[in-house]
């Protein structure tokens, strides 16, 4: 799986694009989006997933259940 | 470029710091806060008791200043959107809350953008000397954003003041970096030193890879907004503190902040009130929390004073305005405008500009000290508030009915000092055509006992008569402390000769909204 934000409710703050180890995140028309091809919910980085923890509005950055659980390599 | 600058100024600074603070905490007087009780202040055009190495630092800064606030324009831009903290009084689809207030929405600007709006504004406004960053979110929790802008207007515009605000959670980490780029004016919202009384207002802090909640938040915000003043002003760097007042949550508490901010160098200390109402979509503004009336404001600020500067003119302007305070020109410096301008900039003719306007100041202070001489000897007790209508320079100079805010003094026989300010910009748009308007800003003055006026139409003036308010309109374009201990004494005679009765005044209530251009 990977994170995904909801665009609906994405304030465009950012705040998010700084903090991603993995330079998932990045602003499209407006709002920021999760590159899932990128994302690794911050395994092997974070306890946390840091898009999670700094985003100003609750339930934003939610699972993607579309994607299959992250597997960190080795 | 700047690191040996900052250095030299910082080194010489560090000396007499701490003489430095003694001596500012225990200025009351007339150039840099509050206009003056004080007969003994003023031959340097406002300097006063201030030591001259501060007054040089915080003369033309309309922020600190209230002296200079009716001179010099600052602005504001907006290029850090991310923020670490939850603050109950923020909805951060807007601004912060912080420095300005919520339900306005500032223009969000690259570095690059940015550094060409203060080039395409201080060429065409000479009195912008300041340029600050502060909300929507917090400068620090952006720092490569921020220390960009920086680094760019200082290449080419070196004369213009840099200052920031912060929440002061990541300030720690970035002092060095705040002294290299010889940033000399910060902002920290310090609205708690208790982490019990920080729960209430901080839901979480983002730290260090991590959410913080509850009482470990604040404490751990408390710590750091501490830790960052003192890092501050041991290097000389000065420091305002700006809290909100939240009734009922951290009012009372406000005191003991005010002691935590000036034993460690806080140079002052500006207390806002809560700006909060449901459709700001607030944590505070749903839970119906209230924002204090003008009485509770001024009685805290009173309070506090005993103990270091207030900072009474603080509008909480919005994050991206242009400028004198209480004025906003933004809407002449879209991005969109700015880029097709011409930028040409004159140092020299901006240094020509404040020459003249150092002049001004003079004739404005010399003015007041000739008319308070006037006064001496007088005995009274009375103490009243009078409301100005003031487009800036010191003067009675605008219309009643065109007034989007007035300023208000505290007279008494120790001369006119400045307490505040009330907006009524959103009321006054249609002129005075319809009597809500008019009644609204009778609420916003109900305290005080006359407003100076450039103009007034005849009725305005009845319904303010009726209201036992005196429209005053003979000291039109003249100097508004001149005037209003001119007048003051005047009042004080029909008492004493029993002409008038002199009763006390009510409250008046905290408009609540942004500064906005009227439309
Ligand atoms: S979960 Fe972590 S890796 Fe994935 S987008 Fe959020 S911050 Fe980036
Ligand atoms: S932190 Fe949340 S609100 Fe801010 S840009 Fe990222 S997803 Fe949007
Ligand atoms: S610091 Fe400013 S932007 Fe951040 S939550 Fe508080 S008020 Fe909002």
């Amino acid at each position: 799986m990977a994170y995904k934000i909801i665009a609906s409710q994405c304030t465009s703050c950012s705040a998010c694009e700084a903090e991603c180890p993995n330079v998932a995140i990045s602003e499209k028309g407006g709002t920021f989006v999760i590159n899932p091809k990128k994302c690794t919910e911050c395994i092997g980085y974070f306890d946390v997933p840091q898009c999670v923890a700094v985003c100003p509005v609750d339930n934003t950055c939610v699972i993607d259940t579309g994607y299959p659980r992250y597997q960190a390599a080795g | 470029m700047h690191a040996s600058t900052t250095q030299d100024g910082a080194a010489g600074r560090l000396v007499t710091i701490d003489a430095v603070m003694q001596q500012v905490a225990e200025h009351k007087g007339c150039g840099t806060q509050g206009g003056s009780g004080k007969a003994s202040c003023g031959s340097a055009a406002g300097q006063g008791d201030l030591p001259t190495e501060i007054w040089e630092k915080v003369k033309n800064h309309p922020c600190y200043s209230e002296e200079a606030h009716h001179h010099y324009a600052r602005m504001h831009v907006a290029v850090a959107p991310a923020c670490n903290i939850q603050c109950n009084y923020c909805n951060r689809k807007y601004d912060c809350a912080n420095e300005s207030r919520p339900g306005v929405v500032s223009e969000r600007l690259t570095p690059e953008q940015a550094a060409r709006k203060v080039l395409a504004v201080a060429s065409t406004i000479p009195q912008m000397t300041v340029l600050g960053i502060a909300g929507p979110g917090d400068p620090l929790a952006n720092p490569a954003k921020t220390f960009k802008t920086f680094e760019l207007i200082s290449q080419t515009a070196p004369d213009i003041k840099l200052c920031l605000s912060t929440n002061g959670l990541a300030l720690p980490d970035h002092v060095d970096t705040i002294a290299r780029y010889n940033v000399d004016h910060v902002t920290i919202t310090i609205n708690m030193v208790d982490p019990e009384v920080g729960a209430k207002i901080y839901p979480w802090v983002y730290w260090n890879h991590k959410r913080y909640t509850g009482v470990e938040a604040a404490r751990l915000l408390t710590e750091r907004q501490l830790r960052g003043l003192e890092m501050l002003t041991e290097r000389g760097i000065l420091c305002k503190v700006n809290s909100v007042m939240i009734p009922g949550v951290n009012d009372r508490h406000l005191v003991e902040v005010n002691r935590a901010v000036k034993s460690r160098g806080a140079f002052l200390h500006n207390i806002m009130p809560l700006i909060s109402a449901p459709e700001h979509g607030t944590v505070f503004g749903l839970t119906g929390q209230r924002g204090p009336t003008a009485q509770e404001l001024k009685a805290l600020q009173d309070d506090c004073e005993g103990e270091m500067n207030m900072m009474r003119h603080c509008r909480q302007c919005r994050a991206d305005a242009v400028g004198l305070l209480g004025e906003d020109r933004s809407a002449e410096f879209t991005t969109e405008k700015i880029m097709e301008m011409e930028v040409d900039y004159d140092l020299e003719g901006r240094q020509a500009y404040q020459a003249r306007v150092e002049e001004e100041r003079v004739a404005k202070v010399a003015a007041k000290q000739e008319e308070l001489a006037t006064l001496a000897g007088a005995q009274s007790d009375i103490t009243l508030l009078v409301a100005v209508a003031t487009k800036g320079s010191g003067l009675i100079n605008e219309h009643f009915g065109h007034a989007k805010e007035f300023q208000v003094y505290e007279l008494s026989t120790a001369g006119a000092k400045f307490v505040g300010h009330r907006r009524v910009d959103l009321y006054c748009q249609g002129g005075f055509g319809d009597e809500d308007s008019l009644q609204t800003v009778i609420r916003a003055i109900n305290d005080c006992h006359a407003v100076f006026v450039a103009k007034i139409g005849g009725c305005p003036k009845a319904d303010l008569l009726g209201a036992g308010i005196e429209p005053v309109d003979q000291y039109a374009h003249e100097f508004i402390e001149k005037s209003a201990i001119a007048w003051f004494k005047g009042y004080l005679g029909k008492v004493a000769a029993g002409e008038l009765v002199h009763t006390p005044r009510g409250d008046a209530a905290i408009r609540q909204g942004a500064l906005i251009v009227a439309a």
